[in-house]
C-alpha cells in the first residue's frame, strides 16, 4: 500500500510498504477514505519529537471502512464506516473508565520510554513517535486499529467525509479547550491561535454560550476566517499591545477565559527543554513561552485558563505568582477524543456547526511532501489539508 | 522502591536520569554541531558528554559532588547489601482481587508476562519447576515451592534447597476501596551463588532488575484488563 513516511528532519516520503495485518485479538484494518495533516505533525516534521525512525508511517487523524477484524472485536463489522480518535484507549482501565482516553494505561507498548520522562505513561498516538508507541499513522491506505472494540466511532453514511474527519482529533481538542473554561452566559472568552483548534475553540465558546469571544493571532487569514466564519472579535498582537487592548475591550476587567490555541510551537520541545537547562547554568535568556504568559496576564481574577496547545519541555520564568495571586484556574492536556465524539456527531448532524469550514487544500497522498512543506511555511494561506488514499 | 544491585560500583546517576541524559545530550550535540561555531562545539561538547553520562550511568560531577541518584536501600533488608538483590514493584490492575489472585495462583500463567520466564510446570499444590531464558540462548531453571500462601492476599514461594539458582519471592495482593481494583505487590529476593550461575540469574533478571520486573507487571496489568497485550511488532514502515 501506499503511505506518508517521515524520512528526517523536513523530509516526508510516499512509499510503498507491506500492508497492515492484525497483530491482536482487539484488532480492526480500516480502509482510509480521508486523512488529514495536524498542526502537531509539523513538531515531526520539523524534528523535534525524539525516537522518531526513518520509515515510521505518519498520520493520525484518519477515517474509513472496516475491512477486516480482529477474532475479539464484538462491536464493529466489516463496511462499518468509522472515524478513529487520535489517542488509543483500551476502554478498560481505571482512567479510559473515567473518560480519561488520552491517559490510559495499556495502549502504549512503549511505556517504559515516557515514563522514564515524565514519571507516567500515557495512551498510545497513532504515528506520533516511538515515545507514543510507535503506532504505524493513518497517512496511509490502510491502518491497523488496535482496540477496535473501545475507539473507533461507526457514522452514519449520508455525512460527507469532510464534514466527518475532525471528530478524529481538532474539533473535539478545541471543544474540550472551551468546555475546561466552564463558560457561563454572557463570558467573554479570549482565544490565542487561530488555527484549525482554535478556530474550533471559538466555535465551541459559541455553542457552549459564550456572550463575546475575542481571536488573536497575526496571520491574517487567519483573523479573517475567525472574523467572518466565527463572527468573533479580532486581535492582532504582531501590532497591538494585546495585554492593553483585551483590557480596554473590557472595561478593565479582562476576559473570563483565556484558551491558548499555540502552545510550544515556537516554544520548541525537548532540545528546548534542555537548553533552558543550559540557559540557566550559563546564564543565557531565551523568552520563548511568550503566549502563554500573556494568558496568564491577561485572565481576569479567579478566571479560567485553558491549554489546548501542546507543551512538552520546560518553561522558563512561567509567571507563577500571577496565577496565584489572580487565584487563576489552569486546564489542559491532550484530549480524550472519545469523551466527546459521539456528542459532537450529534452536533454536526443537527446542522450545529459543519467543520469542514477550515479545508483548504485537498489533495491525494502523493502531494503529501510538498504540502508538509505549504503548511509549515504557511504558504498558499494553507490552514488545513486532507489527503484522500485512494 | 528499593533494589540494590550488586554491580555497577561505579554507576552513580539513576536509569531515568540516564535515559534523559542519552536523549538531551544527542540533540544538543546534534544542534551544536550544526551551528558551526565556537559556542556550537562547546555545546556539542556538553551534549557528548550528556551522552556517555547517560550511556556508562556515570557522571563525574555526581563522584565530584559525593552524591547519587542510584537508589540505595538494600541495607535495610534481609539480603545484606553488596551479597544479594531484592527488588520491589507494584501496579494498580482494574480487576477483581480474586481473579487476579487466582490468576497468577496457576504458576503456568507466569510466563504470559514475565518476559524471561519460559515455561512454569505445576507438579502439585506446592512444588513447581521453572525454566528461565539466560544470556546467549542459555536457559537455566530450578525448582520452587509455595511457602506460604493466603487466598485473595499472599503467594509466597522460593527456590528449593540444593537448587541452582537460589531466589525467594512473594506477590502481595491488596483489595483497593471504591472500584479502584487490586494493588499487586510482589518483593523478589535472590542471592547469587558465585561464579557462572551467578552471572547468570543477575543476567536473567537483567541489569536493571526493578525494570523488568516493572514491565513484566506492566504486561500482567494489560493481559487482566483488556486480555492481550500492546505490541506493533509485525506493522508496516517505510523501513526496509
Amino acid at each position: 500500500m501506499k503511505a506518508v513516511c517521515w524520512w528526517g528532519k523536513g523530509e516526508v516520503r510516499v512509499l510503498d510498504v507491506p500492508d497492515p495485518k492484525i497483530l491482536n485479538p482487539h484488532d480492526a484494518i480500516v480502509k482510509v477514505s480521508l486523512t488529514a495533516i495536524c498542526g502537531s505533525d509539523l513538531h515531526l516534521y520539523d524534528g523535534y519529537v525524539p525516537t522518531m525512525m526513518r520509515g515510521d508511517i505518519l498520520g493520525h487523524e484518519f477515517m474509513g471502512e472496516v475491512v477486516e477484524t480482529g477474532p475479539e472485536v464484538k462491536n464493529l463489522r466489516v463496511g462499518d464506516r468509522v472515524i478513529v480518535p487520535f489517542p488509543i484507549g483500551c476502554g478498560r482501565c481505571w482512567f479510559c473508565q473515567h473518560d480519561l482516553w488520552a491517559a490510559c494505561d495499556n495502549t502504549n507498548p512503549n511505556a517504559w520510554m515516557i515514563e522514564a520522562l515524565t514519571g507516567f505513561s500515557t495512551a498510545g498516538i497513532y504515528g506520533y513517535s516511538h515515545l507514543y508507541g510507535g503506532y504505524a499513522g493513518g497517512q496511509a491506505q490502510y491502518v491497523r486499529v488496535p482496540f477496535a472494540d473501545a475507539n473507533p466511532l461507526v457514522v452514519p453514511k449520508e455525512l460527507p467525509d469532510e464534514k466527518l474527519l475532525f471528530l478524529t482529533d481538532i474539533l473535539p481538542t478545541g471543544y474540550m479547550a472551551a468546555e475546561n473554561c466552564d463558560i457561563k452566559p454572557g463570558d467573554v472568552v479570549a482565544v490565542w491561535g487561530c488555527g484549525p483548534v482554535g478556530l474550533f475553540a471559538i466555535a465551541s465558546a459559541w455553542m457552549l454560550g459564550a456572550g463575546r469571544v475575542i481571536a488573536i493571532d497575526r496571520f491574517k487569514e487567519r483573523l479573517r476566517l475567525a472574523q467572518t466564519i466565527q463572527k468573533t472579535e479580532i486581535l492582532d498582537y504582531s501590532d497591538e499591545d494585546v495585554f492593553d487592548q483585551l483590557k480596554d475591550m473590557t472595561g478593565g476587567r479582562g476576559p473570563d477565559a483565556c484558551i491558548d490555541a499555540v502552545g510550544m510551537e515556537a516554544h520548541g520541545t525537548f532540545i528546548d527543554a534542555m537548553m533552558d537547562r543550559v540557559k540557566q547554568a550559563i546564564k543565557l535568556q531565551f523568552d520563548r513561552a511568550h503566549v502563554l504568559r500573556q494568558v496568564l496576564h491577561s485572565c481576569r481574577k479567579g478566571g479560567v485558563v485553558s491549554i489546548p496547545g501542546v507543551y512538552a519541555g520546560f518553561i522558563d520564568k512561567f509567571p507563577f505568582g500571577t496565577a496565584f495571586g489572580k487565584g487563576l484556574t489552569l486546564k489542559m492536556g491532550q484530549t480524550h477524543v472519545q469523551k466527546y465524539s459521539r456528542m459532537l456527531l450529534q452536533r454536526i448532524q443537527n446542522g450545529e456547526i459543519d467543520p469542514s469550514f477550515l479545508i483548504t487544500h485537498r489533495v491525494t497522498l502523493n502531494e503529501a511532501p510538498e504540502m508538509y512543506r505549504a503548511f509549515r511555511d504557511k504558504e498558499d494561506e494553507c490552514i488545513k489539508v486532507v489527503m484522500k488514499p485512494f | 522502591m528499593e533494589h540494590a544491585a550488586i554491580t555497577h560500583q561505579e554507576k552513580n546517576v539513576n536509569d531515568p536520569e540516564r535515559w534523559v541524559s542519552v536523549i538531551a545530550g544527542s540533540a544538543l550535540a546534534a544542534y551544536g554541531l550544526k551551528m558551526r561555531s565556537i559556542p556550537g562545539i562547546v555545546l556539542a561538547a556538553l551534549g557528548g558528554s550528556l551522552v556517555w553520562r547517560g550511556a556508562t550511568g556515570h557522571c563525574m560531577v555526581y563522584e565530584a559532588m559525593g552524591i547519587t541518584s542510584v537508589a540505595d536501600d538494600g541495607r535495610q533488608v534481609s539480603v545484606p547489601y553488596g551479597h544479594g538483590v531484592r527488588v520491589e514493584k507494584s501496579v494498580t490492575i482494574n480487576a477483581p482481587t480474586e481473579n487476579v489472585y487466582a490468576f497468577w495462583r496457576n504458576l503456568e500463567n507466569l510466563p504470559r508476562f514475565m518476559h524471561n520466564l519460559e515455561k512454569v510446570e505445576v507438579y502439585d499444590t506446592k512444588r513447581s519447576h521453572w525454566w528461565a531464558k539466560g544470556p546467549a540462548g542459555t536457559t537455566a531453571d530450578w525448582e520452587a515451592e509455595i511457602i506460604n500462601e493466603i487466598p485473595h492476599e499472599l503467594i509466597g514461594w522460593r527456590s528449593i534447597e540444593g537448587s541452582k539458582v537460589d531466589n525467594a519471592g512473594s506477590v502481595h495482593f491488596t483489595r483497593l476501596p471504591d472500584g479502584r481494583g487490586t494493588e499487586v505487590k510482589v518483593v523478589l529476593r535472590y542471592d547469587p551463588p558465585a561464579g557462572v550461575l551467578g552471572a547468570t540469574v543477575s543476567k536473567i533478571l537483567g541489569e536493571d532488575p526493578a525494570a523488568n520486573v516493572q514491565e513484566d507487571l506492566r504486561r500482567l496489568k494489560m493481559l487482566l484488563e483488556t486480555g492481550e497485550i500492546a505490541t506493533t511488532e509485525g506493522q508496516p514502515s517505510g523501513r526496509k
